[in-house]
């Protein structure tokens, strides 16, 4: 499979506690990487400084085989903003808040970076958006405006703005975190569906059952490095360090 | 027993034209410099939230001078003030400076506007961290983001404020009358010093709380209008 998405040597430090001390990982196309850890692993982190939300101290991203040129002067940055704004189109993100603009409709907010950014008319932008939010099955909701949704159906809509930019890779940052336990299986069933489809995905999750039975590979972070790396049966069957196999001891109780 | 009504009547009855025109002048000098301040409301707003001390510092600056020192001193000064300077009089502005009305216009709109701007400043920064992220994330560039997350996310939060400041910038108009400008104040002075009576002045008191409805009722209808989302 070739390549989508590579990742080398991520550092990131806050205020002088290092949170990321070099990680690397590597997606092919079809891929979804779970990425595991106890919170404060670095897990959000990594996932933010792949597409410059964050801006590392030290590492490289490349998409598609193409590497975000850095820049040393001033601090650590892309030294492209054009490049940067360029690869992000194929990177949607899916926040842990939504982030949906409110003051839009659920139409608006996802033909809005298809018309802007993507530069396609407003036409086949609307079909476009009809098709992703049918995809999600939140068609009828399309001149809501979010503050009118639930918290799964801001997500769903949320996956479908992600989805209509067609992106290489979809991040996902605790897609399910802030929604009520029952407003969960809805916003998992559409990203299952996603895998299925053969979308490269990497998701930052506490679903233990989402990375066993859908992702194709997991990471496992702690303390800011790749502690152990597999295949579900791998990391779930025989964890071989012993700081996962505690952080799984602590699932399995529920 | 009913006297004060005919003396009210007759009053208005007996310089309703000279209400009107003030009446007309006072509204100018509101919209036009609502309207004025607005527009340079926005770029101070954005060089304020800038993160280059070139651009923050003279907003800061501007800001400072317009909203530390009173407006009636700003009137002063532009209307006595400015003529001193030879540089001013030989200005393509002189000929529209001259007159106490342009004059006045100016010196409310760069008032007006540097509030606005702390305003609008406010709301850029009540605009939540996420939906800038989401829009950073989608490749759009700053300027973008500005224009149609930013900006209409702000203006809708702070238009609440915004009325207030309008509902002021009414009031602070009166002051124009002390440069010779009659608008309603103006025209209501001039008849109490004929008169020697108070009642050309709560006559333009009246007139001026209908004015003040008007404006809060034409900002709610504005905020509903621009606030829809947040209505469930």
């Amino acid at each position: 499979m070739p390549e989508a998405l590579r990742v080398s040597g991520i550092w990131k430090q806050f205020g002088g506690h290092e949170v990321l001390k070099g990680i690397s990982l590597k997606a092919c196309e079809h891929d979804v990487i779970a990425i595991l850890g106890s919170s404060g692993s670095g897990k959000s982190t990594l996932l933010r400084c792949i597409n410059f939300l964050e801006m590392p101290d030290a590492g490289e991203v490349s998409v598609q085989g193409e590497l975000i040129r850095m820049s040393n002067r001033n601090g650590y940055h892309p030294e492209d903003p054009k490049q940067l704004q360029r690869i992000r189109q194929k990177l949607s993100m899916v926040f842990q808040q939504f982030n949906l603009w409110s003051h839009m409709t659920v139409l608006q907010n996802i033909i809005e970076a298809p018309i802007h950014v993507l530069k396609i008319d407003r036409k086949t932008a609307i079909a476009r958006a009809e098709k992703v939010l049918d995809r999600v099955g939140l068609l009828d909701k399309c001149h809501n405006y979010p503050s009118q949704l639930s918290g799964g159906q801001q997500q769903r809509v949320a996956i479908a703005r992600a989805l209509a930019m067609e992106p290489a890779v979809m991040l996902f940052d605790e897609p399910t975190s802030a929604l009520d336990p029952e407003l969960v299986g809805e916003v998992l069933k559409v990203m299952q569906s996603l895998a299925t489809e053969g979308r490269t995905m990497l998701v930052v999750t506490h679903e233990m059952s989402f990375a066993r039975d859908v992702a194709s590979r997991i990471i496992f972070l702690h303390q800011g490095l790749v502690e152990e790396e597999g295949t579900p049966d791998e990391i779930f069957g025989a964890p071989k360090s012993p700081r996962l196999q505690q952080f799984l001891t602590r699932f399995d109780r529920h | 027993m009913f006297s004060w009504m005919t003396d009210y009547s007759d009053l208005v009855t007996d310089n309703w034209q000279g209400y009107a025109d003030g009446l007309w002048i006072t509204v100018q000098l509101m919209v036009i410099s609502t309207v004025a301040g607005f527009l340079l409301a926005i770029p101070l707003a954005l060089a304020r939230v800038s993160s280059t001390p070139f651009f923050a510092w003279p907003a800061f600056a501007y800001s400072a001078a317009f909203r530390g020192t009173p407006l009636l001193v700003q009137i002063f000064l532009f209307y006595y003030g400015l003529p001193q300077f030879d540089a001013v009089r030989d200005s393509i502005f002189w000929p529209f400076l001259r007159d106490a009305v342009p004059c006045a216009l100016v010196v409310l709109s760069f008032n007006l506007a540097a509030y606005f701007a702390e305003v609008l400043r406010g709301g850029i920064m009540a605009v939540p961290e996420g939906e800038k992220e989401a829009a950073r994330s989608l490749g759009m560039t700053p300027a973008l983001t500005y224009r149609r997350i930013i900006m209409p996310r702000a203006i809708g939060i702070m238009l609440p404020s915004l009325s207030n400041e309008v509902v002021q910038q009414l009031k602070g108009t009166a002051l124009v009358s002390t440069i010779t400008v009659l608008d309603m104040t103006g025209v209501a002075r001039r008849l109490t010093a004929q008169s020697y009576t108070s009642e050309p002045l709560i006559l333009a008191g009246i007139l001026y709380i209908i004015l003040t409805y008007l404006v809060s009722r034409l900002f709610k209808i504005f905020e509903r209008h621009l606030n829809a989302y947040q209505i469930r």
